[in-house]
Formats: C-alpha cells, sequence, structure tokens
C-alpha cells in the first residue's frame, strides 16, 4: 500500500481558530454508508474546499454540517460549533441552519421580489423594522456583489435575474441573516466563466468576515481560491491540509492522480 | 416517406385532432348561447319559476346554485388542501400512503348518481336532514374533494424541491416554507383545479336530485337569519339549483314554455361557468403576481 496507507498524517488539524470541526462522522442513506469516519476541522476566516470525484460524498458531508440531511440520511458522530454538538437532537436545527447557512448548486431564487427574497427569512425571523430590512437587504446585496446591478430594480421578480445574479443573489440572501459560517454546494457549476469569476471575487471578499467551506468540482477553482482543501474518494476524506500543499506535493497516491486529472 | 414528409403528415393529422376538439367546443357552446340567450331577460334572471304557467323565470335556482357552491367549497377547500399538503409533503412512503392514493382514485371514479343516493340514504335519511342545502354540499364534497385533493397534491409536488431546501436553508421550519413558499408558488395550479371542480359541481345534477332536492320554496331574499325557514340563507331548506332545474323540465316540466325556459336556463348555466373561470383566472394571476412580483412563469 505504501502512499496509500491512510494514516492519520494526511489529515491535518490547523493550528488556527475552529469555526466547525467534525468528529467521527458517518452518514448513512438507509443502510448504505455514504461517509465514514469523517473528522475534519475548519479554520475560522477561511476558504475550505472539498473535492473529490461525483459520489466521493463531499456533498454530503456539506450538507451534514447544518443537518440538511435531516430526513433524508443519517448522521452520526459530533459536529462541534461553538462548543456545542450540533448534530445533536436536542439541538434547535432552525437556529443551527441561521448560524450555518447555504448556497446551492442550481440558483434557488423564491419566486418573489429581488427585496423579498431577502427579506423574508429575515421576517419569519423575527426582524420587522423597515429601516433595518432596507439596510440589511442593501448590505447584504453590496457583500454579494450585486447591488449596483439590482438597486433599481428591488421590487422586480427575482425570476428575472440571469444565473450569476440569481447565484449572487443567494449568497445575499444568506448572508443577510449574519451568518457564521456559508456552505457551498458547488455554487458556480452551472454558471458560466465570467459569472464563476465574479462568485470567486465575492468569496474572496466574504472571507474577511465569513467562514466559507466550498464544494468543487472544479480543481482549479479550488486551488485558486482555498485556503484549506479536503479531499474525499468512496465516502472517505483521504487528504487535508492547506490547499499549497494538496495541489503541490499531495502526500497519498490517490490524491495525486486525482488533481493530476488521472480519474474523476 | 422522407423525415420532412413524415413530419408535415403527423403535423396535419395533430393540428385536424385539434381542430375536431376545437369545432365540437364551439358548436356545443355556440348551439346553447344561440338557442338559450334570445331567452335570457331581466325579467327571466329576477323572478321565480312556474310550475303551471308560462313566463317563469329561475331566480331562486340560479341562487341556489351559487349558493351550493360556495357552501361546497367552504367545505371541500379547506379538506382538499389539508390532505393535498399530507399526501405531497408529510405522507411517508409506504402501504397507508398508496392505500389512501387508491382510496383517493376509487372515490373520483365513483358516478354521481351513487353518490347522491349515498348522500340520500346517509343524510337524508338516516341522519335527518332532509332535502337541503347542507346534504347537496356535503354530497358535492364527497364528488369533488378526490380531484381537489389530486389535483392540489400534484400543483405542489410540480415547485421544485430547490425551493423547498431554499427555505430550510434559510434556517426556515418546514412548514413555514410550506405555508410562505411553496403554497403560493403552487397557487395558481390549485386556483385552476377549484375552478374546474366548481364548474363541475355548478352543472352537476344526479347528485342533488337526491340530497338538496328538486324543490325550490319561495324563499326570502331580505331575511339574513339562517335559522329561519323563510331566509334564503338557511342551509337546511331544500334548494333547486339550475342543472336539476334544467333536468327536472325536460323529463316532467308541464310549463308550456318549458323549452324555452331550459335552453335560458342552460344559456345562463354556460355563461356562470365560464364568467367564473375568467373571474378566477383574473383574481389569480392577481394575486400570483403580488406575490411573487413578476408574470407567471
Amino acid at each position: 500500500m505504501g502512499k496509500n496507507n491512510l494514516g492519520a498524517e494526511t489529515i491535518m488539524i490547523p493550528r488556527e481558530e475552529i469555526a466547525i470541526e467534525t468528529k467521527k462522522i458517518d452518514v448513512y442513506y438507509g443502510s448504505n454508508k455514504a461517509i465514514s469516519n469523517a473528522s475534519l476541522a475548519f479554520p475560522r476566516f477561511k476558504i475550505s474546499a472539498l473535492i473529490g470525484a461525483s459520489g466521493s460524498g463531499k456533498s454530503t458531508f456539506l450538507r451534514s454540517l447544518n443537518r440538511m440531511n435531516d430526513g433524508i440520511a443519517t448522521v452520526k458522530g459530533e459536529i462541534m460549533y461553538r462548543s456545542t454538538n450540533i448534530n445533536s437532537v436536542k439541538v434547535n436545527v432552525y437556529q443551527v441552519r441561521k448560524h450555518i447557512g447555504m448556497v446551492f448548486q442550481r440558483p434557488n431564487p423564491f419566486a418573489r421580489s429581488i427585496r423579498n427574497n431577502i427579506t423574508f427569512a429575515l421576517k419569519e425571523h423575527g426582524i420587522h423594522g423597515e429601516d433595518e430590512l432596507n439596510k440589511r437587504v442593501e448590505e447584504s446585496l453590496r457583500a454579494a456583489a450585486l447591488w449596483d446591478e439590482v438597486k433599481d430594480s428591488l421590487d422586480k421578480s427575482a425570476l428575472s435575474l440571469s444565473g450569476g445574479q440569481a447565484q449572487r443573489l443567494c449568497i445575499a440572501r444568506s448572508i443577510a441573516l449574519k451568518p457564521d459560517i456559508l456552505l457551498l454546494d458547488e455554487p458556480a457549476s452551472a454558471l458560466d466563466p465570467v459569472s464563476t469569476s465574479k462568485i470567486e471575487t465575492t468569496l474572496r471578499e466574504l472571507k474577511k468576515k465569513y467562514t466559507i467551506i466550498i464544494v468543487t468540482h472544479n480543481m482549479q477553482q479550488a486551488s485558486r481560491l482555498s485556503d484549506y482543501t479536503a479531499f474525499f474518494h468512496m465516502g472517505k476524506v483521504v487528504e487535508y491540509g492547506q490547499t499549497n500543499n494538496i495541489f503541490t506535493s499531495p502526500r497519498a497516491n490517490i490524491t495525486e492522480k486525482y488533481i493530476s486529472g488521472n480519474f474523476g | 416517406m422522407n423525415a420532412k414528409t413524415s413530419n408535415k403528415v403527423a403535423t396535419a393529422v395533430i393540428y385536424s385532432f385539434v381542430g375536431i376538439v376545437v369545432l365540437l367546443l364551439f358548436f356545443l357552446i355556440g348551439y346553447i348561447l344561440v338557442n338559450g340567450i334570445p331567452y335570457i331577460s331581466w325579467h327571466f334572471l329576477t323572478s321565480p319559476s312556474q310550475s303551471f304557467l308560462a313566463g317563469g323565470g329561475i331566480r331562486d335556482q340560479l341562487f341556489n346554485s351559487i349558493y351550493l357552491l360556495i357552501l361546497t367549497l367552504i367545505i371541500s377547500v379547506p379538506i382538499a388542501l389539508g390532505s393535498g399538503i399530507y399526501l405531497a409533503e408529510y405522507a411517508p412512503d409506504n402501504v397507508i400512503t398508496k392505500l389512501i392514493k387508491t382510496a383517493i382514485e376509487v372515490l373520483s371514479s365513483l358516478p354521481s348518481v351513487v353518490v347522491g343516493l349515498f348522500g340520500y340514504l346517509l343524510f337524508v335519511i338516516k341522519f335527518g336532514f332532509g332535502f337541503s342545502i347542507l346534504t347537496g354540499a356535503i354530497a358535492l364534497t364527497f364528488f369533488n374533494l378526490p380531484l381537489l385533493t389530486r389535483n392540489i397534491e400534484e400543483s405542489i409536488n410540480d415547485v421544485p424541491d430547490l425551493q423547498r431546501e431554499a427555505g430550510l436553508s434559510l434556517g426556515i421550519s418546514r412548514w413555514r416554507t410550506m405555508v410562505k413558499i411553496v403554497l403560493p408558488s403552487a397557487l395558481p395550479g390549485i386556483l385552476t383545479g377549484i375552478i374546474l371542480s366548481a364548474g363541475r359541481a355548478f352543472g352537476e345534477a344526479a347528485a342533488l336530485i337526491y340530497t338538496s332536492g328538486q324543490s325550490a320554496p319561495i324563499v326570502n331574499y331580505s331575511n339574513f337569519n339562517i335559522f329561519s325557514q323563510s331566509s334564503f340563507l338557511n342551509p337546511m331548506r331544500p334548494a333547486e339549483t339550475l342543472a336539476v332545474h334544467i333536468w327536472k323540465l325536460n323529463t316532467e316540466g308541464v310549463t308550456p314554455d318549458a323549452h324555452s325556459i331550459s335552453n335560458g336556463s342552460s344559456a345562463v348555466l354556460i355563461i356562470v361557468i365560464l364568467l367564473f373561470n375568467l373571474g378566477a383566472r383574473v383574481i389569480g394571476n392577481a394575486i400570483y403576481r403580488k406575490i411573487t412580483s413578476g408574470r407567471r412563469g
């Protein structure tokens, strides 16, 4: 086996402030094990990329972090966030998702106005003041680099936006809730290169205030965007470390094969 | 035959089938309107029907039809909405759910006259409600419920899962996501279903002959006490509807102008259903626009 022997030395523990950490996570779809024994610690205010082939479990892992797998899959193990195990049944899952936002692969704005897309969740969480709502709309749209494009059409339907704009609206919608952590599940895979680059610029800006974990199929994206990278293979975390190290001197054979494009 | 010709032939065949459907529809509606409209007058719409003399109107029957329809919708829409939401969003994929769905399908294929007889035996006789608007509304609910439930379930299922995930990922509960995101998106489909079922209920006769009865007692349109026997709003009074009236005129009508009244009533029936369709669509679109700030996609 040699370098394929997946010892603990291939999984790095960052020596920084940790935003969220999983401890021995197993995920089952019915009796089918999709993730086994995944322990990863994600540093605060950094972008961490999850890479791997289709079916490697990276999206399943990401969705476990804010309990989006509830009712779909069984997640065992601990997910530590602010010294609480948020994978416990006692935890208020809606509060978890307020702190840990998520953006999906395909842009999914609500069939409402651009403004309403952002204010809807705020109102549901008890924020009603007109000034506060307007402030949050502007702040979040600015943060998502969408403000200049939509400031004159806030009351138009969000469905009239282009794919890239809609995706940035979804990012704005998430950060309007002022979360700690932003999970992104291949946010640019349905977008053209120009929109992709806008999203990446936005994310680089956002990491000053948010911890970002992003699933991506695109190796270039992972290498140019992220600070840390985890490589998933067949439901296991094979390697995790600083992106530079993963891409220049991977420790496991299989990581090297994947990043040099030999499979996946 | 090359691809171009076969395509032309197929297109021509499809167009002619559509043409047949459209022609049939126009012929039917045109026939009813042409024969009926000349008889419609203000007097016809506002005077009570006559049993033996000519010159009777359809005031009570028209009101009864509308009142019965409203009552039916008040009973059936909430139930259908609840069960539709349950089946679309909450029902686990198991034997019981399949059983419920099969039961709904069986119920939807019940002949309306059977529904009417059932209503007669259970509500009119057993529960002693007598021939009444309420009994008629319950019978029509049985008749309506399966289609309405299926329609609501399908409209809700048509809303992409991505919308639900978006709601959940923002820390909004499943129920609030359902009420605030999914239902508004499903609203146009649900409204179409309600309109269609309302049209069916409005034109239904067989289920009502034995339930809401065949007599139109003289009622007082200024008596708003629903418990008063003479009030037009009393749900426990018998009420002949427009469709039942048409059926009765054509089977045992003894007035000299039975045929004209029947034609006029049919035209009114069709016009009301068309108006209902149009109105509900306009209202539905307006509501949808208000919620989504955009046109229907």
